[in-house]
């Protein structure tokens, strides 16, 4: 019998936060069933973060990205260098966020592509800003960008669009994008209390941000719906075209009048294909029926994608967390090679 | 707008005429008349179901004419306000001039409000009120939302509108 050696596929994270470290984790941690179901082998062979990169050809251990991340190794090179010069396949890119201008991580994500890397991303700025753009240098490069963690974490929406739901036409997406939202909104119906103390509870557990207001304004939704409607609508928008209404002003009586009616207050993005059918891309609070799918409590993401022959699809998922967010990394990755 | 009517004659002669001829002296349109010569209400008056177009300025003063001339009008065309949403408003509701909100709505002719319910927990505090809106058909009931959003933007009174 013919034994085939697994393909190595060399992986650099660029980014240590939470996503970045979960990344490194779940990779650890599935490395050999991955081999086994799938016939790779990913190895890390760089990571990178502010201060520089560490890099080892043969696997940095996890003691390795531990002691760098607390920076009691020295680094090798800088992240650019790292991303250019060191032979690997695929850039994770896991720096944080940034909407005014992409960031970092919108020169990694080039670079990385005109390196001829694979690119898999969560980060939603260089995505919110430059979809079009990149799209056109990863073809051009014959190379794939990935970006499932960007858009509801650990919920699959993208790839089910575009791989399950495949030769369906999308009417529209509408759905909670935003686990912090959820989370305050459904406290404060259950609990019957105001929005500031929910707010500060969140914040203690760890759910909302010190500055929460890219959550609560509704500016991370937008920026996730501008994403959907430039992939998956091939739409070209930007996050000035979205029509975005937060949280902050939900008042108990309005929650309590909306629940005597049968309803549920959540913080909705809807997107649309534009053109005649509509030209829908918002971020508002919207009542929802208590028996509506799109009724879903706690941190949960939901979404409703709305199909020509399949009708309706409802998923729900986990929106946030680093092991959830690097679910969606892990399995686009190993999409690259299916 | 197409509107059903059911209205009582007396029974005397020549009442059915009397009855249907303020319908076009007010430019409305008679679109069928159901008369039942043979039946009768508990009080001896003859019921006719009658359908006819009118803009909602002929309703009102048809109904006054059919009263002046001893015609009952026992129900108007209630389903004729078919589709309902309820929407939430947040703001300075009542202080911004309430009576003006809902008018924006009820002179449209085609759209009312139906329902309101009112909380309101402090006199600087923002109130919250569900309001219910009617049309006599689903595109009507989108336009009624366009022109309330219109309305209470300019208030600066937030509208959550149903998904």
């Amino acid at each position: 019998m013919e034994t085939k050696l697994p393909k190595l596929v060399r992986i650099s994270i660029v980014g240590l936060g939470n996503v970045g470290r979960g990344v490194a984790e779940v990779i650890r941690r599935k490395q050999e069933e991955i081999t086994r179901k799938y016939g790779i082998d990913l190895k890390i062979v760089g990571v990178a973060d502010l201060p520089g990169a560490v890099v080892d050809e043969n696997g940095l251990s996890e003691d390795a990205i531990t002691k760098f991340k607390s920076g009691e190794t020295a680094e090798d090179m800088t992240t650019l260098d790292m991303i250019k010069d060191v032979e690997h396949e695929i850039v994770v890119e896991t720096t944080p966020t940034n909407v005014e201008n992409g960031g970092p991580g919108l020169t990694h994500i080039i670079t990385a592509l005109e390196s001829d890397r694979h690119v898999v991303t969560s980060n939603k700025g260089p995505l919110a800003l430059q979809y079009g753009k990149l799209m056109d240098l990863a073809t051009s490069r014959g190379k794939e960008l990935k970006f499932e963690a960007s858009v509801g974490g650990a919920m699959p929406i993208i790839s089910l669009i575009k791989d399950n739901l495949a030769g369906n036409g999308i009417i529209s997406i509408k759905g909670i994008l935003n686990g912090t939202c959820n989370y305050i909104l459904t406290r404060m119906r259950e609990e019957k209390l105001p929005y500031e103390h929910v707010l500060k509870e969140a914040q203690e557990r760890g759910i909302a941000e010190t500055d929460p207001s890219n959550d609560v304004a509704g500016r991370d939704t937008a920026v996730k719906l501008v994403i959907l409607a430039n992939s998956i609508f091939d739409r070209n928008v930007s996050y000035k075209d979205v029509e975005v209404a937060g949280i902050t002003e939900i008042t108990l009586e309005a929650l309590k009048l909306a629940d005597d009616a049968g309803y549920v207050i959540k913080l909705i993005g809807e997107v649309d294909g534009g053109g005649s059918s509509g030209e829908c891309l918002k971020v508002a609070p919207r009542l929802v029926p208590k028996d509506d799918p799109l009724n879903v409590e706690g941190t949960l993401n939901v979404a409703t994608i709305k199909t020509d022959l399949a009708g309706d699809i409802t998923v729900i998922g986990k929106g946030a967390g680093p092991i959830e967010a690097a679910s969606a990394v892990l399995s686009d990755i190993i999409g690259i090679y299916m | 707008m197409k509107i059903s009517m059911d209205i009582e004659l007396t029974d005397i002669p020549g009442q059915l005429v009397l009855a249907l001829k303020p319908v076009s002296d007010l430019g409305g349109n008679i679109l069928s008349v159901l008369h039942q010569r043979d039946k009768k209400t508990p009080s001896g008056r003859i019921p006719v179901q009658l359908t006819l177009e009118i803009g909602e300025q002929g309703l009102n003063r048809l109904v006054e004419r059919l009263k002046e001339r001893d015609v009952n009008v026992v129900r108007i065309g209630k389903e004729r306000l078919k589709e309902s949403m309820m929407v939430l408003l947040i703001g300075h509701i009542v202080h911004t001039d309430l009576g003006e909100t809902i008018d924006s709505i009820d002179s449209t002719g085609f759209a009312e409000v139906v329902e309101l319910s009112l909380s309101m927990p402090g006199v600087d505090k923002k109130s919250s009120a569900s309001v219910t809106l009617s049309a006599i058909g689903k595109e009507e009931l989108k336009e009624a939302l366009n022109i309330l959003e219109r309305t209470v933007n300019k208030k600066g009174i937030m509208i959550i509108p149903s998904i």
